[in-house]
């Protein structure tokens, strides 16, 4: 009998595993993928140096580290500045406890991603061309931020009904927020024309956001009513609104509203763009929320009636929370759309980040400098468009119920 | 015994849905008077009327291009008739061209390449994240100031001159012959079309090589390659002595500014849509073509794309509207197309109510015409189920 040698094992070719493998796959692997690389190479390499070349030794980002408080803050008075900082801790405090009570459940609070976020951060505040108390102070509450999360996430182990209390706290929080950014009792009052820069897009935005959001979806039930009335409104109000630029609705507000009131009343600019803004985003809102309401099969508001529940009830306790899990993603692009259309109001004359880029290009140190400005501006968007969108993803993964 | 109870009238169902409605009504009612005589006091008091007369009296003020002739003298109407041929050459351009850049953008997100599949993500990614007004804002001051800096003039690859006063691009030199030849290059198109349909059907129905067909559309595709390369008699823009760039199509910096933002704004959308309807293509119709032996592109084009199509073409028709409307944006960059005008005309005659009222009626019908032409598309395409 002959016992057949088993050749020895012997690891594959080098030409076949790791990285070469990978490159020969997806670079190289047909003639038309081999050339599309060699070409894409040369072009992205050429752009690449180009702007580094720029980015190096032509730019002057002197722009940016000279104008950070016309950035952020526009033309808010210097000497009030500590209220804006003040509401920056507040917001600060109240968003580490919800980061840490919301992850109370997660086995590790600081893992990898969020400790390289909080890295860049930091190192972002150590190496800002900003004075050194700017500096100190955004340590400082990136500090308050991650002692919050920690003591949020102890607090939320002890007691389940912190929740409640914190979605109380936040709605306190943005008429208080609200009251140190505009003064009035007992603080210097800050008239909405001074307002600016980045602060004026998020009040902005949240402000149309909060709004919009009700609004939104009451139009949405309206147009599903079997009420004719109601239901012809709430098309019509949708279809027109939906048909006609963002920037024709802002010239609408800005122009019609001081027709619309009794002589002698004028709100001011921020209000009356805030107004357009919140009218368009609701009829965007109300056919996202239509998407879902359509989902939601009839057998649940049957079942509701069988059991007794009034329209009412049934609308609110059994098909609005299940069609607003559906258009998380919907509601969730809308908000960025909200977000990245407040740039609109710089052409109404709004000093918002991206009108207040003009007032600092038009600074004979600045002529022309284009560039160095639009990179910082775009680059302060995506980071803000790109969280709320990962965000959003969180949320559906957290919320859904599937099996 | 239950049955003919009477139910107290604030609690019977039919009466309070009417009473609610009229309820409605009565407030919408109460509100628009309140806001009309608001709106009627407060134009006495500034002696200003509300009427549309004002669209017969003489504009005043320039309009930068013009595709018909225009000047100052010309009434209102005109000077929106005017921007609106502005407004749709932006828009059908943009439309054609962005729908290009969207496919083969969403193509290419599933190449075998892996260099091209993340450049398609940056892409899509860094473009759906930052504001349009921005983006329309760096192509006009940092890639177009940047390309025309100091009043040079730049050339690029394809004899392509951009410069202060516009960018010319090669263009056939129109004359009466151009006409014909269009005529004949368009004829030959269908002409095509059909001899390739019949191709098809000889071929399935009597086992016909289709080489004779083949040889036909080729030569009809040489001829027609003729005619459109020194047929149409183009006009490469050359530079002159005096500095200035003859020949060829001029457009101005604006405009391209506008083209080129609005078209990659709009094409990484398009670009998801394009990916989210293949991706809804079963990957059993993938395999299946495959095992039949048919080459990766033949899949592409005949089994895949045309069910992707069905998905494709309704969320499509929203990003064109979004196209459309979004070319209003112009009134920031200073192409004059109608909002543009209509925010002048509002400055100059002080007539805010009417003119918006115009330009919402103008912006509607727009997005009117663009759903009904995708409505029939869509219609075209839709699975003919039993």
């Amino acid at each position: 009998m002959t016992t057949t040698h088993s050749p020895t094992a012997s690891p594959p070719p080098l030409a076949q595993i790791g990285a070469i493998a990978w490159v020969r796959k997806n670079l190289f692997s047909t003639w038309l993928n081999t050339l599309l690389t060699v070409v894409l190479v040369l072009v992205i390499g050429r752009t690449l140096i180009g702007f580094l070349y720029w980015a190096t030794t032509q730019a002057k980002w002197q722009l940016i580290s000279a104008n950070l408080s016309l950035f952020f803050v526009g033309r808010y008075p210097i000497s009030q500045i500590w209220r804006i900082w003040v509401a920056l801790a507040l917001i600060s405090t109240l968003g580490g406890l919800t980061w840490g009570v919301l992850a109370r459940n997660v086995p590790q609070l600081f893992g990898r991603t969020t400790l390289t976020l909080l890295g860049v951060v930091g190192a972002i505040a150590v190496l800002m061309p900003a004075p050194v108390p700017y500096r100190i102070l955004l340590l400082a509450i990136e500090g308050l931020v991650v002692a919050m999360a920690w003591g949020g996430r102890m607090i939320g182990h002890r007691s389940p009904k912190l929740g409640q209390w914190l979605a109380f706290a936040w709605s306190l929080s943005f008429f208080v927020v609200w009251w140190l950014i505009a003064g009035g009792l007992g603080l210097t009052p800050v008239g909405a024309g001074e307002w600016g820069g980045l602060m004026l897009t998020v009040f902005m935005a949240v402000v149309s956001i909060l709004l919009c959001f009700p609004l939104g979806i009451l139009l949405a039930l309206g147009r599903q009513s079997s009420l004719p009335v109601i239901r012809g409104l709430s098309v019509g109000f949708i279809e027109v609104v939906r048909g006609v630029p963002l920037i024709a609705l802002l010239f609408v507000g800005s122009n019609m509203i001081p027709l619309f009131l009794p002589i002698g009343i004028r709100p001011n600019l921020v209000t009356r763009a805030i107004i357009g803004l919140t009218l368009f985003s609701a009829a965007y809102l109300a056919e996202n929320v239509r998407g879902g309401l359509q989902s939601i099969a009839r057998g649940q508001s049957e079942a509701a009636n069988a059991l007794g529940l009034n329209p009412g009830l049934t609308t609110a306790l059994i098909v609005l929370p299940q069609a607003l899990k559906v258009s998380i993603p919907a509601i969730v692009g809308q908000f960025i759309s909200l977000l990245q259309d407040t740039t609109l109001v710089s052409i109404l004359g709004l000093f918002d980040l991206l009108g207040i880029s003009r007032t600092i290009l038009a600074n004979p140190q600045f002529i022309g400098r284009y560039a160095e400005a639009y990179i910082f501006i775009g680059v302060i968007y995506w980071v803000f468009c790109y969280a709320m969108s990962v965000g959003s993803r969180q949320i559906e993964k957290q919320l859904n119920t599937e099996h | 015994m239950h049955g003919s109870e009477k139910v107290p009238i604030w609690r019977d169902e039919r009466y309070v849905q009417i009473a609610f409605q009229v309820f409605v009504l009565l407030t919408i009612f109460a509100l628009g008077q309140f806001c009309l005589g608001n709106m009627f006091r407060n134009l006495e008091q500034q002696g200003r009327q509300f009427n549309f007369t004002f669209l017969l009296s003489q504009s005043g003020f320039n309009i930068g291009e013009t595709l018909v002739p225009y000047d100052t003298t010309s009434p209102y109407y005109w000077a929106f008739f005017v921007s609106f041929l502005n407004a749709l050459r932006l828009i059908l351009v943009g439309i054609a061209a962005t729908t290009v850049l969207g496919i083969v953008a969403g193509v290419a997100s599933f190449s075998d390449n892996w260099l091209l599949r993340k450049l398609n993500m940056v892409y899509v990614e860094v473009v759906r994240n930052t504001p349009l007004l921005l983006q329309l804002f760096v192509w006009y001051f940092a890639v177009f100031f940047g390309f025309s800096d100091k009043g040079k003039t730049s050339q690029l690859p394809g004899s392509i001159f951009v410069s202060k006063k516009g960018i010319v691009i090669p263009w056939p030199a129109s004359s009466p012959l151009l006409v014909v030849l269009l005529g004949v290059l368009l004829s030959g198109a269908i002409a095509a079309y059909f001899i390739w349909k019949r191709r098809i059907t000889r071929m399935e129905e009597q086992a016909a090589s289709g080489k004779r067909e083949q040889l036909v559309l080729f030569s009809m595709a040489a001829v027609g390659l003729l005619i459109v390369l020194f047929g149409l008699g183009w006009e490469m823009p050359r530079m002159s002595a005096a500095g200035n760039v003859e020949g060829g199509l001029r457009v101005s910096v604006e405009y391209g500014a506008m083209l080129f933002g609005l078209v990659f704004y709009t094409g990484a959308f398009i670009a998801e849509i394009v990916r989210a309807g293949i991706q809804s293509v079963s990957k059993g119709q993938w395999e299946a073509a495959r095992a039949l032996g048919l080459p990766s592109n033949s899949v592409m084009r005949l089994i895949v794309f045309p069910q992707a199509l069905r998905v494709i073409l309704p969320s499509l028709s929203s990003q064109y509207i979004n196209l459309a409307k979004n070319s209003s944006l112009a009134l920031a960059i200073g192409y004059p197309e109608i909002f543009a005008t209509a925010q002048t005309t509002l400055n100059q005659s002080g007539r805010p109510v009417e003119v918006i009222l115009l330009i919402m009626s103008i912006y509607l019908s727009i997005n009117l015409i663009i759903s009904l032409v995708m409505n029939t598309l869509n219609r075209v395409v839709q699975f003919k189920e039993r």
